[in-house]
């Protein structure tokens, strides 16, 4: 298998293409040249000392590491996911919860059917790859849920006058939240192979990998993806809609 | 006593809305009144618990209505809300849906469209094409649906014309005369709470507010 090499002159150089899209920025007058340039810097940083974490760890090669750099993973996407879910009252601890049982449920079906070991190698990206999907994911069904109790509060309170439970008036809010969070993985997966390769693919394949080897990959992860984003959807989602309302039922009035 | 409203002070935010109100609320049909933003609706919401004052009580029949259990509470007494929010479907759609949500097994579809004076017919009816003022009665046939013994009454016409209005207006003094069902209408019609309830209480803005049903 041919390895590739890449120094660090030829990732400057990809920067190119990025000078394109600050030109059009500019020139469209976007106002999307500064948060170009804070996403090249930030990935440039975040990336490098991932890159030196990871190195670490996988010298190491032991479980708690993994489990500290999975748990500081899931402790940013929540973070980042909350400033996505402002109206959203007390949406850090399900964000946690849901981030954190969708890296767990998928590392330990991995791990439980054998597919792969219990190694840091595999660990860290799987769930690396895991957390920052139902980030997404979550972020943008608490983002709707928080849309949708302001837009039709008025319809939450009218169920609620008929003797709904809190649960039953917030259902369809839920639905419409749960719906935006995990379609675009929805869509994203129907049209895999045919619109796009995912990164998996992509990145084996350049590495030279085997194109079968390389599909099969790709399945196992997408499948895992596609459950563990429903299931940090669903969780918080299920969780963060109860802060709406007090222990009476009612819809708590929000600043 | 239907409701006894004993020093009950509320505020939404930082703005008091009512401040140390007391007052007596009989069965029959009973009008809240007074100028916008006097605190009528959000007192209406205060006697089903859909918000809970921040002191003072509320009694219901005589017992404390925070002693009570909340849904039972809100499937006994209702409230229609000052805009219809109906489920999309038909009517009959919106009925059995109120009638699940009240754990309400049996409904006389066709009693609580007549007696919000909508004709039995209609129930097959898309709601999104009905009017505003169709769409408000369809809101009180649901209520009615679920056979409640009060119904809360938020503005019900504040959003129709004259027709819709007198509609509205003749539905309700059925149920009125009817004598197994009490009203609580908020209103700030002086006239149409003359022309539909037997009682008012005046809740005016900006100063502890005392009413007493006369």
């Amino acid at each position: 298998m041919s390895t590739i090499d890449i120094s660090p002159g030829d990732v400057a150089a990809s920067l190119a293409l990025v000078a394109v899209a600050v030109g059009i920025a500019a020139w469209r007058q976007t106002d999307l040249e500064r948060d170009i340039g804070i996403a090249v810097v930030r990935s440039f940083i975040q990336l490098t000392a991932i890159g030196y974490v990871i190195t670490l760890i996988f010298e190491q090669d032991n479980l708690l590491f993994v489990f500290a750099l999975i748990a500081v993973m899931v402790g940013f996407g929540a973070f980042t996911a909350r400033a996505r879910a402002r109206r959203v009252p007390g949406a850090m601890l399900p964000l946690v919860i849901g981030l954190s049982l969708a890296a767990a449920a998928t590392l330990g079906l991995v791990v439980g059917l054998g597919i792969f070991e219990p190694k840091a190698r595999y660990l860290v990206p799987v769930g690396g790859m895991v957390v920052g999907n139902a980030m997404t994911a979550s972020a943008v069904a608490l983002n709707r849920l928080g849309d949708e109790f302001d837009d039709s509060a008025g319809r939450i309170e009218a169920t609620l006058a008929l003797g709904a439970t809190a649960r039953e008036a917030a259902l369809p809010a839920v639905r419409r939240a749960l719906r935006s969070g995990t379609i675009a993985l929805i869509d994203s997966t129907k049209t895999t192979g045919l619109i796009f390769f995912p990164g998996t693919m992509v990145g084996m394949l350049l590495a030279g990998a085997d194109p079968t080897d390389a599909v099969r990959l790709q399945l196992i992860l997408l499948y895992v993806l596609l459950g563990s984003v429903a299931i940090a959807a669903l969780v918080s989602t299920a969780l963060a809609y109860r802060n709406f309302f007090t222990p009476a039922q009612q819809l708590r009035e929000l600043p | 006593m239907l409701f006894q409203i004993e020093s009950v002070s509320l505020s939404r935010g930082q703005k008091p809305v009512l401040d140390r109100f007391s007052a007596l609320i009989e069965e029959g049909a009973t009008a809240v009144v007074g100028p916008s933003g006097s605190g009528k609706s959000s007192l209406l919401r205060l006697l089903n618990r859909l918000a809970d004052p921040d002191s003072g009580r509320i009694l219901y029949r005589g017992s404390p209505i925070a002693e009570r259990d909340v849904l039972a509470l809100r499937r006994e007494v209702m409230l229609v809300p000052q805009l219809p929010a109906l489920v999309p479907g038909t009517i009959a759609d919106n009925l059995t849906y109120a009638a699940k949500l009240a754990r309400h097994e049996q409904i006389d579809g066709d009693r609580a469209l007549t007696d919000a004076g909508l004709d039995p017919g209609y129930a097959d009816r898309d709601t999104a094409k009905l009017s505003v003022g169709e769409q408000q009665r369809v809101m009180l046939a649901r209520a009615l649906a679920v056979e409640p013994r009060v119904l809360l009454l938020d503005e019900p016409t504040s959003a129709l014309d004259a027709e819709a209005t007198a509609k509205i207006e003749r539905a309700l003094s059925r149920l009125r005369r009817r004598g197994d069902l009490s009203l609580v209408v908020v209103t700030h019609d002086p006239q149409q709470a003359e022309r539909l309830t037997d009682a008012a209480i005046k809740i005016e803005p900006s100063r502890p507010a005392v009413g007493l049903a006369t």
